[in-house]
């Protein structure tokens, strides 16, 4: 489907909703349902990469200088990482602040 | 089996099966549908048909079965009977809407508590919103040719849903009644084999069932909503092509001395027959009795049960089921939205009886004949008490 989700008209729509092409979920920006988000101290981050792993999303990339930063388009907030890193380099900040 | 037989209905449900070729059988047995399940498993185990019978520990886990079996492309039967139907309930609602085209034979029966195991129209009532295009049967014969025409609606294109064949438990699906089986080649030539709109196969994977998140249930819901709307004409196109290439006429809503009948009974199911006879019986005495006996109740066909109760005066709308704190009965309350919504300024009652295998006498039908025809206009109003009338009650 190559239409946004909220853009589909109901005669648009696979008999029984079936999803033929894989993906879409990547379509649906989940980084809105968050109230904190992710943030790294770099001085305290070991690349472990713990939380790279630990992530339920798959939201969570390794940056070219081995650091690593949340994809806020996708990061729920969830808090798993900053719960899980062993040097506490992960603070969970309330959004609009 | 070619021809007429003298035959269980039940066993004649399950050859009905065993014609339509069916693939995937997965049931549990409950009374009184026991006999369905049992002869299509012997019919399996017999090598008589080629099907999977896939036994499990619940109706639950049989609907769930044939919810997979149906999305993997299956051509899928089961059948059930009263708690049975409300243990598949939840799943009933996924078979409609992944729109899988699952065929049911529902043995109707009351609902406990108490503990009943006899006829009545409790079972269905409850399911009667879950999506599921639904027929019910007079006799033996209705049975088995329902169960075929099911499938070539279920699995039309236009259609895409799971249909219900309600059978009255005892009363119909277990007498011996005269069925004429059709050959394999004339089931074969009307019911061309299954061919999905999708299929769960690793060559090209799609996702049924998916989360329908708020942005996009409503319209799953309403494409749902207008394909069942529309699935009526091709319910009609079927019984229509059933009729020329069997033999046998059948219409989504059947009449019966209708046409100058003062008091026109409405009704489900096996008790149409007995309708009939009481019918036969008061036109002797000149009592203008007639019938519509609704063979599809989902959709429901109202533009055709308008065009034949037009300018009706007395209808007496006979149910089989309490209505649990509605304000009547689901059928009589869809009847009077017609009503409502069209020019028939019929008086309407609504009769409940013959629960839990309490039989309906000749002598009932009188009964109602003579109630209604002597009802006024007060009896249009809403009651203080309960707004229908309780027949064969000890009171």
């Amino acid at each position: 489907m190559a239409k946004k989700v909220d853009e589909i008209k109901w005669h648009e729509l696979n008999i029984g909703g079936v999803i033929d092409e894989p993906g879409n979920a990547r379509e649906y920006l989940t980084g809105d349902w968050r109230s904190q988000r992710p943030v790294w101290d770099e001085s305290r981050c070991i690349k472990c990469g713990i939380c790279w792993m630990v992530c339920p999303d798959v939201a969570i990339y390794q940056k070219d200088d081995g650091y690593f930063v949340a994809n806020y388009d996708y990061s729920k907030g969830c808090g798993i990482c900053a719960k899980e890193c062993p040097t506490g380099a992960i603070k969970m900040v309330e959004e609009g602040r | 089996m070619i021809g007429r037989k003298g035959i269980e209905v039940s066993l004649a449900v399950a050859e009905a099966a065993k014609l339509c070729r069916v693939e995937v059988v997965s049931a549990y047995p409950i009374t009184p549908q026991t006999h369905i399940v049992e002869h299509l498993s012997e019919l399996v185990a017999e090598g008589e048909l080629e099907a999977n019978f896939i036994t499990v520990e619940s109706e639950h886990s049989a609907m769930s079965a044939c919810v997979g079996a149906a999305a993997a492309g299956a051509r899928t039967f089961t059948s059930t009977s009263s708690q049975g139907l409300e243990l598949m309930h939840e799943i009933l609602f996924i078979a409609s809407g992944l729109r899988l085209p699952i065929v049911m034979a529902e043995a109707n029966r009351a609902l406990s508590a108490p503990l009943n195991i006899w006829n009545d129209h409790s079972d269905v009532m409850a399911a009667r919103d879950s999506g599921w295009i639904m027929l019910f049967c007079t006799n033996g014969q209705e049975a088995l040719d329902l169960t075929i025409m099911a499938y070539r609606i279920g699995e039309d294109r236009r259609v895409l849903m799971p249909v219900m064949v309600n059978i009255d438990g005892f009363t119909l699906t277990h007498v011996v009644e005269p069925v004429e089986f059709p050959s394999q080649e004339a089931v074969d030539a009307f019911l061309p084999p299954y061919t999905p709109a999708y299929t769960l196969h690793p060559d090209k994977p799609v996702t049924m069932g998916a989360y329908g998140i708020p942005e996009i249930y409503t319209e799953c819901k309403f494409a749902q909503e207008v394909a069942m709307n529309k699935s009526k004409e091709v319910v009609i196109e079927v019984m229509d092509a059933f009729g020329k290439h069997f033999g046998r006429s059948y219409k989504a809503v059947e009449t019966y001395q209708l046409e100058d009948a003062d008091v026109v009974f409405i009704a489900l199911g096996a008790i149409n027959e007995n309708i009939m006879t009481a019918i036969d019986e008061m036109r002797t005495e000149g009592k203008k009795a007639g019938l519509l006996n609704l063979r599809l109740y989902r959709p429901f066909p109202g533009d055709e049960l308008l065009a034949v109760l037009k300018g009706k005066k007395r209808i007496a709308v006979i149910e089989r089921v309490m209505p649990g704190g509605a304000l009547n009965s689901p059928l009589y309350n869809e009847i009077t939205s017609l009503a409502y919504r069209s020019s028939l300024t019929a008086l309407i009652k609504n009769y409940v009886i013959a629960l839990g295998g309490r039989d309906a006498l000749q002598s009932d039908f009188r009964h109602i004949f003579d109630d209604i025809q002597a009802a006024g206009t007060k009896d249009k109003k809403i009651q203080k008490g309960l707004n229908f009338a309780m027949i064969g009650v000890r009171a």
